[in-house]
């Protein structure tokens, strides 16, 4: 199991290493060029020169790449370009934990259902039941998570006001306040992601309901529930976890056009106002960030897997 | 006193442990007497069984009907594309649907049914050129790492990794920023980065095919390594690569729109496009103007499930 671990965290390394490559690639061959544009158009070529010194863009490619290794393992990205003074992680830091409530909350929604429905498809296989749950899956997980953000903004927020329809809770809001005010995005994840793990589900729950342990258990007269509870539970489950854990940096990074619609302030929307502003230190801190929850996401759905399942602590 | 060894059965003859199926009624026909199915007589049944699926019938229709919306928008549309709507000689801006704009107006008096015929274009355009572009770049990669295997394709793979992690829209974004959101700056972006993916399908697709008699003859032939991958690995894989092509608009019209939204659609952002016409109005749903937000998203919506009902049915029946 250590080996295991360890074979999986050397590999991450590995692939962080090559994201903040493509990462610090991307940033440097922006044409546009942030010192003059921070300095205003009408600043002289010393002051901009200046700036530029004074960020480190004139430093040798190599040296620059090396601060940002250093920035990525130190988790210290320096001031931001667009908002001279203040640190690169006080924007990240709040950007992080609005999108750790929404995913969280999307979580605590998606999941049960997607399995429940995906387990029940299985169960009902080639019934109206199962068709339903699968095209309703595969149609609204193909609809993007701004399209449906509208939708649900329209109906829910607007036409019926059950719902605020933006995402920005009072200061002093409480717990389920909160809630409230980050149902609707959480919604809309729902329903991008019912489908996708609905269907992997569904799969899993197939192969483990066609098994002979599954039989044996029916045959030896234990009810549906239970069957499912401990016999088709623990072995449908092992592509959901994995596919939940490779959509987390989707969830953090990718909801962009959903956090606007809801002028939600999340780590996508952030993202994305570094890479238009430009600014440098804030987009690699954001992509970072996004990597690393990545990378600890899928890292734990193994765990996870391995623990559901012996036999891929072996392998 | 016993021990625990006293009770351990003696152990069976291996033979036995085998449980070789009795085969208590041998079939009455030999199977050599089968008929052969050949490659034609399967596609036949194939393209039979996709006519029959509904799934299929009702992709084709929504399909259909926004590629007419795109090919003759002027016969389609009821208005201009960019000139408000004029009743009696007056503009009629902020219009809820009516009579005169089925979908009603937008802020400068555009008729947004109009808009919506004039807007299928751009997306239909965009993402099969992208998905196209990924699939051919995707299955040239993924017939070399799959076939050749070694260290290009140990490299590869952790490249196709490290892409992967990080969420398209992101990557879009960065890429598009840099060089401008032109419509080829668009379409090679996004085929781009779908060609990880694609790759990855294909490689384990060839990987399997591989391993299979056929390919092991024609290297005894001493048949070269192109020649194998191009005459005899790709002719079987072409499956694969279709369902993945129509899997990948689907994502690749996702993409288009979500872009557009974020104002990396086109230059020209008074040209008519869904994703950058919503992105535009959806403030104003909140004050109650939804319809110049909503239709256009509903069209998104529509393509999107029409592309992937076709998907899934040819995915279904190439599957059997």
């Amino acid at each position: 199991m250590a080996r295991f671990i360890a074979r999986r965290l050397l590999l991450a390394v590995v692939t962080l290493l090559l994201i903040l490559f493509i990462v610090f690639a991307l940033t440097r061959v922006f044409p546009s060029d942030p010192a003059k544009q921070l300095a205003g158009p009408f600043a002289s070529e010393e002051r901009v020169a200046a700036l530029e010194e004074n960020l480190g863009l004139d430093d040798p490619l190599i040296t620059q790449f090396g601060r940002l290794l250093w920035g990525a393992v130190t988790f210290n990205f320096g001031e931001s370009f667009s908002q001279p003074g203040v640190q690169v992680l006080d924007l990240i830091r709040p950007a992080l934990w609005n999108s750790a409530k929404l995913v969280a909350l999307a979580l605590v929604l998606t999941l049960p259902i997607s399995i429940l429905g995906g387990i029940w498809a299985a169960y009902k296989r080639d019934t109206a039941i199962d068709r339903s749950i699968v095209s309703f899956g595969l149609a609204s997980a193909s609809i993007p998570d701004f399209v449906s953000g509208v939708f649900l903004q329209f109906l829910i927020g607007v036409q019926l006001g059950w719902l605020p329809s933006i995402s920005n809770p009072p200061a002093d809001a409480g717990f389920f306040t909160e809630i409230r005010y980050i149902l609707l995005p959480a919604l809309a994840i729902l329903f991008v992601y019912f489908g996708y793990i609905a269907r992997i589900t569904r799969a899993g729950a197939i192969t483990a309901f066609d098994s002979d342990y599954t039989r044996t258990a029916f045959m030896k007269g234990l009810s549906v529930p239970e069957v499912i509870r401990r016999h088709v539970m623990k072995n449908a489950l092992q592509p959901t976890v994995a596919v939940t854990g490779t959509q987390m940096g989707y969830m953090f990074g990718g909801l962009v056009g959903l956090e606007l619609v809801f002028n939600y302030p999340g780590l996508g929307r952030l993202i994305f106002q570094a890479a238009t502003a430009p600014d440098f230190p804030l987009l690699q801190a954001g992509v970072v960030s996004v990597a690393i929850i990545f990378m600890l996401a899928t890292l734990s759905a193994d765990l996870i897997i391995a623990w559901m399942n012996p036999r891929a602590r072996l392998s | 006193m016993t021990s625990i060894d006293d009770f351990e059965q003696p152990r069976s003859d291996p033979e036995e442990d085998l449980h070789e199926p009795i085969d208590l009624e041998p079939p009455a026909v030999p199977q050599s007497a089968a008929p052969a199915l050949d490659r034609k007589s399967v596609k036949a049944e194939q393209r039979r069984e996709l006519m029959r699926s509904p799934s299929f019938l009702i992709g084709m229709f929504i399909v259909i009907l926004w590629l007419l919306c795109s090919l003759i928008p002027d016969v389609i549309a009821r208005y201009p594309e960019l000139d408000p709507v004029r009743v009696d000689g007056t503009v009629i801006a902020r219009q809820s649907p009516s009579a005169d704009a089925w979908f009603g107006t937008d802020g400068t008096g555009r008729d947004v049914y109009s808009r919506v015929v004039y807007g299928a274009d751009n997306v239909l355009i965009n993402a099969p050129a992208a998905a196209f572009l990924a699939v051919a770049l995707g299955a040239i990669l993924g017939l070399i790492m799959g076939y050749y295997r070694g260290w290009v394709d140990e490299i590869l793979s952790r490249v196709i990794e490290a892409v992967l992690s990080l969420p398209v829209i992101l990557l879009a974004i960065m890429v598009l920023v840099v060089f401008g959101a032109s419509r080829i700056a668009i379409i090679l972006t996004i085929a781009g980065l779908f060609t990880p993916v694609v790759t990855r399908t294909v490689r384990a697709a060839v990987q399997t095919e591989a391993q299979l008699d056929y390919v092991a003859a024609a290297k005894l032939r001493g048949e070269s390594g192109p020649f194998i991958m191009l005459r005899e690995i790709l002719p079987n894989i072409t499956n694969v690569l279709v369902v993945e092509f129509t899997v990948r608009v689907g994502y690749a019209i996702f993409t288009v729109a979500t872009l557009a939204f974020l104002g990396l659609g086109a230059d020209d952002v008074t040209v008519a496009d869904w994703g950058t016409d919503i992105s535009q109005t959806y403030g104003l749903i909140v004050s109650g103007q939804w319809w110049p937000s909503i239709f256009p998203a509903l069209a998104i919506a529509l393509l999107v499930i029409g592309v992937n009902l076709i998907a899934d049915s040819l995915d279904k029946v190439y599957k059997g």
